[in-house]
This record gives C-alpha cells, structure tokens and sequence, in this order.
C-alpha cells in the first residue's frame, strides 16, 4: 500500500482525536456515536463492499453484541470488559452458524435468507421481553458505569473517556479493515466480488473465503454492538430491527462500497442529515429513502468511491 | 515413449434431466502430449471438460488423475492438484489491472507449494504475461484489452497457475488469423511443460497442434487416433467432415 | 369452547388470511418472474391500498357498499399510477439491476411508510364492511363477509391465471419472462411489459389491501407483515412459479390461522421465519419450484 494512503487514515484519526478538544459537548457525544456505528458500518463494508454479499441482516450481529455484553452485565453481572468480550463471543457465534447456513444460498436468496434470520433473531428479543424488556431496552446499572483495566480506572459517564474508546475501537477496526484489503485474503475477497467461477477454477476456496469474510465481519459489527452498549448503557430492540440492518447499508452506500473510509463517511452524513432533518420536520425517514434512491440512480459509488474513480485511484 | 498415464476415467456420464450429455466414456490421456477434442455442436465435448474440471458433478463414473481418483474433489482442489481450465467464454476480472488477473492465478498456483517463495509471485506473473506478449498491458484494466488479447490472458491465467493439465475450450474462437498463429506457437511452448487438453473447432489448428485426437459425438467417444488415422476413418468422415 | 369450534375457527380464519395472502403474494411473485427483480416496497403498496381505500370510504359516509366499491376500484388504480410513476423514474434507470433494485425498494420503502405517517397519521382506521350477514356454522355464526373475502380472492386470482395463460398480454408477458432477449428480438415491447407488470403487481397488492381493511385496520405500518409473509409464500412455493405461490399461501395462511389459535403469535412467527429461511437454505428453488431452466 502506497504510504499516502497510510498516511491519509492516520491523518483522519489524528484529526478526529484533535477535534475533541473544540468540538462542543454534544458535538462530541453525537460523534462518539457516529464512530462507534462507523465500525458496524465497516464491518458491513467487509462483506458487501469486497466480497460483494448484500446482506439484509447485519442487525443480528450488532445484535449479538448489544445483547452479548447487556445481558452479560444484567444477568450474569459480568465486569464491562468481561462484558465487552462476552459480545464479541456472542457475535462470532451468530455469525458463524448465520454463515455456514445462508452462504448456502446465492444472490437474491442470500438477502431473503439473511433478512429472514435477523427477523426470526428481532423477534426472539422481543419474545424473551421479560428478559431484554423489548423495544422498551434495557438500562444498565451504575455499577456498569465504570471498569478498572490494567490498573487504570475508566468512568464511562465521563465523555470524554468514551469519546477517546471510541476513537480507539475505530483505529483499530481501519487498521484491520487495511490490512485485510492489502493482504491475499482481501484481494481474494474481491476476487469472489469480480468473478466468482472464475476464482474457483484459479484454486481459489471460495465457500471458505466468502464464510471468512462473514464471521470477521458480523464479529467486527457485534464487537461495535457491544461498544455501543456498554458506552450508552442501554440496549433496545431496535438496534435489532430490520431498519438497522438497512443502515448499515445505507452508510456504506453513502461513503462508498469497498473504500476503507467510505462507511466512517457516510455514517457521519447519514447522522448529520437525520440530525437536521429531524429538527425541522420529523420526516427523517424520508430522508432515508430519498438519500438511497438517489445514491442507487446517480452515485453508485458513493462519496470516497466518487472521489477515488475520478481523482485519487490510490484509495484503499 | 513410455507413457505415464496423467488423467483416466471411465464410465464417466453426465445427465441433465433426461437428456444424456456425456453418456460413459472411457478417455485417457497421457502426460506431455496435446490432445484435440472434436466433434459437432451438443456432442459433449464441453460437458466432458467440465466433469474432469470439475465445475459440473458427474451422474456416473470415475475419473483418476495421476492414479488418484478424483471424482470426489471440489473444482478449486482439482486446480491446486494441475488442472487448469480456461474458460470458453472469456472470464477474466474485467474491472481489476491484467497483472492483477495473472497475480491471483500465480499466488493460487504457489500456494499448492509446487512454486518458489514468496518473492517468486511478481517474477512469475512476468514470465506468464511474457510468454503470451502482454507484458507492455500490465497495468491496464482487463476489460479494456481487445477480444484476442483477453482470451491470451485467459492463457496467461492458466500458465500462472503452472498446471500440468491446462483444459484449453475453443481458445481460438474469434481470433484474427494472425492471431491464431501465434497462439499455435505459444500452445506448442506450453506443451514443454503441461499436458494440453484442446477442446477446438479449427480443424486447421486440430492438425497442426495435436498429437492426438479424440471425436465426441452425441455424448460418446466415436474414434481417437492420430490426425492422419482420423483423418482417414470412415466413421469420422462420414459423421463429422461430412466428406 | 372445546377443541372442535377452535380448530373450524382457525381454519376459517386461515383460509381468509390464505386468500388475502395469496393475491399479495401473486403480484410479488409476477414482479419476481418476469422482470426477475426482489421489490421490497411490495408491502408499502399493500399499506398504500388501505390507506387509499380508507379515504375512498371517506368520500361517501354512511354509505359502506358504495364506498367499498368504489376503493375497489380506485384503490388499485392509485396504487398502480404510483407503481408505475416509480418504475418509470427510478427502477428503469437502473437497468433492473438485482441489487440496485433492492436498494431502490428499500428507499421507496420508507418514502412511502414517512409520506403515509405524514397524511394519514399515526393511528389505526377502520373501513366498514360493505354488508353484515353471519353466516350460521354448527357451533357460532361467522362474518359473511370474510367468506366474501375469500370468494373475491379466488375469483381475482382466477382472472389473473385466465390473463397470463388465455390472452395476448398474458403470452406477451410469458415470452418476456421465458427470455427477455429473445422476447425483444422479436419485437415485444419488453419496456412496457415491465412497467405493466410492475403496476399490477402493486395493484393486486392494493386489492388485497382494500378486502382486508374492514377486517383488519389501516395502519401506517401495516406493510411489515404482508411483505415477510409474501416472501415467505413466493420463496416456499418457487420464485417465479404462481401455482406454487397460491398452494404456498394456503399452507402459510392455514398454520398461520391454526397455530396463533393454539400458541403465542410471536413464537409461531419465530418459528415460521426460520423454517422458512431454512427451507430457502436446503432447497434455494422452494418446495415447488422446478428446476432453473
């Protein structure tokens, strides 16, 4: 990879660590969100953007995650990084069961299967309602509030601790994200993307690689699901609903398929313009469905796939 | 000559349905040589490729290749054991660079362990694009190449791979003249090295290239020979040369 | 109650939710076959139907027949201009392409859910049945018409298969479905059988819409379960085969009916989803479908 490009993401993380110190409070705590999401969305980019699988489910995995670490902590009162972890197990469970099961399927059937699991798993938080409390989510106590790791004390009611484990998840998620695209697996992925018999008849174990790349992403997405829980000490329904899993399509849609910056892109224009639009009107949903028709019809590529194609072909 | 056998079957079958498409046919084939398959449209010949590439399962029969059986292996498995398979339809990553293309056939092929390390993989991908005269289109996108230069690339794919069977289907189609004969001579220099399993409808290039060749008609194997011995075959002439 | 009763109750019940299901899931599984697109606002149009059939009701009070007819009929046609606006200026321009399409529906989705909120408001509506009658059964009297919901269904789809196996259009359509290519080669207008299908299929969505409303609220929110539902029919009796659709409505809206009697909706939909999720994982063409030609 070009040292430019490297340069570049450390550029971002670097900006987005300064920015902390002018940004005002709620500034701060909407961005603290949009980076966290932004790892759900670059999970998903993993998935659809470089192998090219569209799924309609993703909100299952973060899911996993939410609920990993929130039950962790209500149910068997687990330390949040015991929770945090346990999260991240969930997720990577889901995943792989998800993966070996809908991989199955190609195309078309993949998006129904996928959406059809995560509706089954939606309302399986809600049928469990005395245990997850349904759309109406659950809270986590104080004791949740704050963990002491490595001698260090951390207070997640304190902004700017979260704002900094924010940014920290994210780097470490681009970091990931750039190393799969530069390594032989990730230009396999793409390979599956751009031709997928061919790749076959190259030697190429597709079926592995295409479940790979799903448990390392829906794993990505949960490990963001249990980040989000733990920093806002709340988990919901929603977050496991079939709109979520359209979100983390649109925000990668919004900033570009298969660009490594794309989803932190659009998952801050996607939060800015529901941001706005819902203080003037309460129509964000129409927004939503606006903002996705004209990507599909005028912008397939999204903003930093837009920016790569015509001036800077560099761009992981 | 002492013949090694590289790859046998026998009863192989193919059935879509009810219709019968390869219907048990016992083929070998021996290591170095380059055989032709003929045979009018629908006898078989691609179905028969298939099955031994393994893109399309069998109905019946086995298929052996270096005295192993086979049948049961997954296409990509077959490919890391040698056998390469070109595509009849051009297939080729349109979208990436055609060093790119070269480079995912190249680091499958050193993965099996038959290449040398790592550092190998650029070395490799130049000789490929070398041997088919594409090495000053290396870093243009795939798509943007001419019908004939994507169907050497396809070749060039298949040589990364250093197979010792590369699965040739109608690589002439839709070549210039001129073209085709470069593309006997590169089929030649392949030969050195793998076993050329040609699957062609230039009766042209069948003589010149084959040392072998097997006729397929409606799904079975009708005569294999020579090209002189198939030339002169009554059954032949009168089911395929029409003459 | 005892046993008896509940079951005749559910089978009625589910033979309703059957036939309502079976036309929704039609024009779904037409989309699917002939234009070979997944549209995923199939459920917004469904919610279009009742809502526009709500304020046709509106236009003559006191007067339930002649309001039910006339959302009859023009539910169905606003419904199928606002399809065919969609088909024209977004779905076209993209060439149908699969996944783009998906994404496309999926921004219609939530256009149509917002614009229904705005208008129609947050709340649950009723429209009055056109006509009262109980029909008397051994053990209770059940609504007549729910069982004229049932005979208009099967009528409609009757129609339906009459239009694509008797008529002109309907091997005009057939053509376009067996192979696009060819049907263009020989001078169909592929263009606009796709925009004819797309309205229809969200007019029979419409249709089914305004059979259901007096039995089932307008709601904003309505075109969830329809839309889960038709997937579930279209996927288990084959994409793209409509026999297998009407027998595969039947089978969903027969256990859907018998087994929300019996156990916890919820759980019966947990159930439902993933067995039908796993039926697409084993047998990818549906119970019924036959082989990809």
């Amino acid at each position: 990879m070009s040292g430019r490009a490297l340069l570049l993401h450390a550029g971002v993380i670097v900006l987005l660590a300064l920015l902390q110190f002018v940004l005002p409070e709620y500034f701060r705590l909407q961005l603290t969100r949009v980076m966290v999401l932004a790892v759900y969305a670059m999970g998903y980019n993993i998935l659809f953007g470089y192998t090219g699988l569209l799924s309609l489910g993703h909100a299952m995995f973060f899911g996993a995650g939410l609920y990993g670490a929130a039950l962790g902590v209500t149910e068997f009162g687990l330390a949040p990084p015991a929770a945090f972890l346990a999260g991240i197990a969930a997720g990577l469970a889901v995943s792989a069961v998800v993966g070996v099961l809908a991989l199955r399927t190609t195309g078309v059937a993949f998006m129904i299967v996928t959406l059809m699991f995560a509706q089954a798993a939606y309302l399986t938080v809600l049928y469990f309602g005395n245990v997850t409390r349904g759309d109406e989510g659950l809270v986590l106590p104080p004791e949740a509030r704050g963990f002491d790791l490595l001698g260090l004390g951390f207070d997640l009611t304190d902004l700017s601790t979260r704002y900094n484990l924010a940014l920290l998840l994210l780097a470490v998620t681009m970091a990931v994200s750039l190393a799969v695209v530069r390594s032989p697996f990730g230009r396999t992925l793409v390979a599956i993307r751009e031709n997928e018999p061919r790749t076959v008849m190259l030697g190429y174990d597709v079926h592995r690689h295409k479940l790979a790349a799903l448990v390392l992403s829906g794993t990505i997405a949960a490990t963001a699901g249990a980040a989000y829980a733990l920093m806002f000490a709340y988990a919901g329904a929603t977050f496991a609903s079939i709109q979520y899993s359209i979100h983390a399509l649109l925000w990668t849609l919004v900033g570009g398929a298969a660009t490594v910056l794309g989803p932190l892109v659009g998952t801050a224009i996607m939060f800015t313009v529901i941001d706005l639009a819902s203080g003037y009107t309460t129509a964000s949903l129409l927004a939503v469905g606006v903002v996705l028709i004209v990507i599909v019809l005028f912008f397939p590529r999204g903003i930093v796939g837009t920016i790569r194609e015509r001036w800077a072909p560099w761009l992981p | 000559m002492a013949a090694v056998t590289l790859l046998a079957t026998s009863g192989l079958a193919k059935r879509f349905g009810g219709l019968v498409a390869v219907a048990g046919v016992d083929f070998s084939l021996r290591a170095g040589e380059i055989r032709a398959v003929i045979g009018p449209n629908g006898a078989g010949k691609t179905t028969f490729v298939s099955l031994v590439s393994g893109r399309v399962p069998p109905s019946a029969g086995r298929i052996h290749f270096e005295g192993e059986d086979i049948t049961a292996l997954a296409a990509h498995r077959r490919v890391r054991r040698g056998i390469a398979y070109t595509f009849q339809i051009t297939s080729v990553y349109q979208r990436l660079k055609v060093a790119e293309n070269v480079a995912l056939a190249a680091h499958s092929g050193m993965a099996s362990g038959r290449g040398d390390a790592a550092a190998g993989l650029r070395a490799r991908v130049a000789r490929a694009l070398e041997r088919v005269g594409l090495a000053d289109r290396a870093g243009q996108p795939a798509g943007s190449l001419a019908y004939g230069h994507q169907r050497l690339l396809e070749v060039a794919m298949g040589l990364a791979l250093e197979p010792k069977l590369l699965i040739l289907d109608e690589p002439t189609q839709g070549l210039s003249d001129a073209e085709i004969e470069g593309f006997c001579a590169l089929v030649r220099s392949i030969a050195a090295e793998a076993t050329v399993l040609l699957i062609e409808h230039n009766m042209g290039v069948v003589m010149q290239l084959a040392d072998r060749i097997t006729v397929f008609d409606r799904g079975a194997i009708l005569a294999e020979g020579t090209p002189a011995e198939v030339r002169a075959d009554p059954a032949v002439q009168s089911a395929y040369l029409g003459t | 109650m005892s046993f008896g009763p509940h079951l005749l109750l559910a089978v009625l019940e589910g033979t309703v939710i059957a036939a309502v299901l079976a036309l929704t899931a039609l024009g779904l599984s037409l989309q699917f076959g002939v234009m070979r697109i997944v549209n995923v606002a199939h459920g917004e149009f469904f919610m279009l139907g009742a809502v526009v059939a709500f304020w046709f009701s509106q236009l003559l009070p006191g007067q339930p027949a002649a309001g039910f007819v006339l959302a009859l009929v023009g539910a169905p046609l606003v419904v199928g201009a606002v399809a065919l606006a969609s088909e024209r200026l977004v779905l076209r321009r993209l060439d149908y392409d699969p996944e783009a399409t998906i994404v496309a529906t999926i921004g219609l989705l939530f256009i149509l859910q917002q614009l229904a909120l705005t208008f129609f408001g947050p709340d649950a509506r009723p429209v009055a049945a056109p006509f009262n009658i109980r029909v008397p059964l051994p053990w209770f009297g059940f609504s007549g018409y729910k069982l004229f919901v049932v005979v208009a269904a099967l009528a409609l789809m009757l129609a339906v298969w009459w239009g694509l196996t008797r008529t002109r259009i309907g091997l005009v359509m057939r053509a376009t479905q067996y192979d696009r290519e060819t049907a263009e080669a020989f001078g169909i207008p592929v263009d606009r059988v796709y925009a004819g299908v797309f309205a229809l299929g969200a007019a029979l969505a419409a249709v089914a819409a305004v059979l259901i409303v007096p039995i089932r609220q307008a709601h904003y929110l309505m075109g969830v379960d329809p839309l889960l539902l038709s997937f579930i029919v279209v996927i288990i009796g084959g994409l793209g085969s409509l026999k297998g659709s009407v027998v595969a409505a039947l089978i969903v809206g027969l256990s859907d009916g018998i087994i929300s009697v019996f156990f916890s909706p919820t759980l019966a939909k947990i159930l439902g989803t993933v067995l039908v999720a796993l039926v697409l994982v084993v047998r990818p063409r549906g119970l019924f479908g036959s082989a990809e030609r």
